[in-house]
């Protein structure tokens, strides 16, 4: 068993190394936004014969539309993203290309307008915000400020990280990016205050012991706790991941991603974390008093 | 071995046991609200159907505001109600939006087209003036004289529309006043006398069937707002289907390796813990039954995510329980003292990830809502089952006299 305190400027490194990429690619490549952002159509259609990505293409050209967005999702399925599309002009389009093609049964048609994603983005962000502020007051009442301030970092950076791994690996974000991201943070901000807990009841049984080794200790305390938990949801995730069908994989590929990130945030940023505003707290108050 | 408790276990596992065939399997048709499964309805991406979102717009005759978008939404429901949905939602969002969701149909694509049929209903003059438009008719029925076998629609404007109609109709006797229904002609009966009353008969017609259509179309066709499909989500029964086989297939396999994780990590605690976990959802699905929850495809990730959640409280209690053994405490003290000192942990935990749930339940829409529910029903649940059902559950399988502190972990 290492010791979580002595070596976590190492777990910073990594964290803010993994931030950077984000970022950068968020910066030079952006997030792979579905509709529910720009605005279009969404169409998902079975076919009864084989058809390859040419021939939807190709049907497509009829209607001004072949510039859109293909991709096959087997057994002779397709999705096809398109611009806004009025219901007459998609009806025609589907219409068309089912009866070039020899048939086909529509599964899906989604139309989002432009405006919905400026609505969507305001509202995750004002979400975001105000589960922030909320969870914060809770944390400052029944631990203290400096606690708060912690979690919240730990929250921070899932938030980033999540948001910079679905740009690195272009994952489609669409609204339920957002309840992904609030899903997280819950899940996160439980694994951080469980360890918060144990530091505060060691706090009450020892105060005289060094803070280092006592946050470290707390940790290690509640590290099997920590893992088991995020266990238990990797192993239904990981089930609806390889299982579940395609609509939902987006969105449980980013809880993966988020949960075993907040565990980590949990356990390596925020209990350290804590432990440095807590140092930094005390020597300022001694360099005020020697300065007094 | 105390055979009071071991009595008590037994009597809890078949009552379980029973409780979760009862609430799966419809073994009594008589009780309306068994089994528990048919109170939870599932959404439109687990059965097919459409969610359409509409925008108002001001037209040259009427504006945005409260009377013109009730209007707009009754007018909705009509023509909803006219092609038969089972419990279709209607509701009004923001100042100009309406929202339909039809759960269940066969054609949704058809569906949105009837609710969006732009339908603008006016009368107009032979010099093609517009008198009136839909928003001044208030209802139009079809009838048949009993006597002579005639056929009529009789119109009924409301108050403003009598005014204008009676002013019109004096101006036109022995003129045609055309319906129109999205600039085509519906109607256009003669003018025979002046109406100053706000009732209209129109005569002529072949049949009542033929009648009964025109007075819908023309009661359905009282659209006051112009109005913009802004988003649509229309999903076919068969992805539907086959989304809920995946995910409930999924949520089996995922549940099994939790069970599997429990029993080999904990040992007895564990085997406590899934039939926990069992209990926990049997509770979970007579809530959903008994608030009408509607299960989407997010609310059955959001139902697996919970069962970690509440696999989570009864780890936290374990591994606390653990610790305390090694202590050297006896297995009963151990036990209390490990819930009470869980507990704490538990509470602010949970507290923390409920602020959470609740804002995404105050911000989100459609699914998001659905998952918000689910989530947190799920969390205060498995609070209240690890802390009082696995405990109880401890304690008597601690009375029956199994003490080898081995078994339970430590």
């Amino acid at each position: 068993m290492f010791h979580i305190i002595k070596t976590r400027k190492i777990f910073y490194m990594i964290s803010l190394a993994i931030i950077i990429l984000g970022l950068g690619s968020l910066l030079t490549r952006g997030l792979n936004l579905g509709i529910d952002f720009t605005g279009g159509n969404i169409v998902e259609l079975k076919f009864k014969n084989a058809v390859t990505v040419q021939d939807v293409r190709g049907s497509l050209e009829a209607y001004k539309l072949e510039d859109s967005q293909l991709q096959s999702g087997g057994d002779n399925t397709f999705l096809i993203r398109t611009r806004v599309l009025s219901q007459t002009e998609s009806e025609q389009a589907i219409q068309g290309i089912s009866e070039k093609l020899g048939g086909a049964t529509l599964l899906r048609n989604e139309l989002v307008g432009p405006v919905i994603g400026k609505e969507l983005t305001r509202q995750a962000i004002l979400a975001l915000v105000i589960a922030s502020v909320l969870m914060s007051l809770y944390i400052t009442w029944r631990f203290e400020f400096l606690q708060a301030i912690a979690a919240i970092g730990g929250l921070l950076h899932d938030v980033l990280i999540m948001t910079g791994i679905a740009s690195l690996l272009q994952i489609q974000i669409d609204s339920t990016f957002v309840a992904a991201v609030l899903t997280i943070v819950g899940y996160s901000i439980n694994d951080t205050i469980v360890i918060f807990d144990r530091i505060r009841e060691n706090l009450r049984m020892n105060r005289k012991e060094d803070l280092g080794e006592l946050v470290n200790k707390s940790l290690w305390q509640t590290m099997a706790r920590s893992i088991n938990t995020v266990l238990t949801v990797v192993f239904v995730l990981l089930a609806l991941l390889f299982f579940g069908g395609n609509t939902i994989s987006n969105f449980v590929t980013l809880l993966l991603i988020g949960i075993v990130c907040g565990a980590y945030s949990s356990i390596f940023i925020s209990g350290p974390g804590w432990y440095d505003l807590r140092r930094i707290q005390k020597d300022r108050k001694r360099a005020g008093k020697a300065a007094a | 071995m105390k055979w009071g408790s071991v009595t008590r276990l037994v009597a809890v596992v078949i009552a379980v046991a029973v409780i979760a065939v009862l609430s799966i399997q419809p073994i009594f048709p008589n009780v309306k609200w068994l089994p528990l499964t048919k109170g939870v309805s599932l959404g439109l991406d687990l059965r097919g159907g459409v969610h359409v979102t509409l925008e108002a717009k001001d037209t040259a005759v009427g504006k945005v505001n409260n009377d013109t978008m009730s209007q707009l939404k009754e007018t909705i429901e009509r023509r909803v109600n006219a092609f038969g949905v089972s419990e279709p939602l209607i509701q009004q969002e923001g100042k100009n939006r309406i929202i339909v969701e039809l759960a269940g149909i066969q054609d949704p694509e058809k569906a949105v087209n009837e609710i969006i049929k732009t339908a603008f209903l006016e009368f107009k003059t032979e010099d093609g003036k517009t008198i009136i438009t839909g928003a001044d008719l208030k209802n139009a029925t079809e009838s048949k004289d009993p006597m002579s076998g005639q056929v009529e629609v009789t119109l009924e404007f409301n108050e403003a529309g009598t005014k204008k109609f009676a002013e019109a109709t004096a101006a036109n006797v022995n003129k045609r006043i055309a319906i129109m229904l999205d600039g085509q002609v519906l109607q256009n009966p003669t003018v025979n006398e002046p109406i100053p009353n706000g009732k209209a008969r129109i005569t002529g017609y072949s049949s009542l069937e033929e009648a009964h259509t025109i007075a819908l179309l023309l009661k359905s066709g009282a659209l006051p707002l112009q109005t913009e499909v802004i988003e649509k989500r229309t999903v076919g029964p068969s992805l539907g289907a086959d989304s809920l086989n995946k995910s409930v297939k999924a949520g089996i396999i995922g549940v099994i390796a939790i069970f599997a994780f429990m029993l080999l990590y904990y040992r007895l605690p564990g085997l406590i813990a899934n039939f926990a976990l069992l209990v926990y959802t049997i509770i979970v699905l007579a809530i959903f039954s008994g608030l009408h929850v509607v299960l989407t495809l997010p609310g059955i990730a959001a139902f697996l995510l919970s069962m970690g959640m509440a696999v989570d409280a009864n780890v936290i209690i374990f591994e606390r329980l653990k610790e305390e053994l090694k202590e050297g405490k006896t297995l009963r003290s151990a036990i209390n003292s490990g819930f009470n000192r869980a507990f704490v942990a538990v509470l602010d935990s949970n507290v923390t990830t409920l602020i959470a749930v609740a804002v995404l339940f105050y911000f989100g829409s459609g699914p998001i809502k659905s998952f918000a529910v689910a989530l947190g029903v799920g969390i205060v649940t498995s609070m209240f089952t690890a802390i009082t059902f696995t405990r109880w559950m401890l304690h008597n399988t601690a009375d029956t006299g199994i003490k080898n502190t081995k078994l339970y972990g430590a």
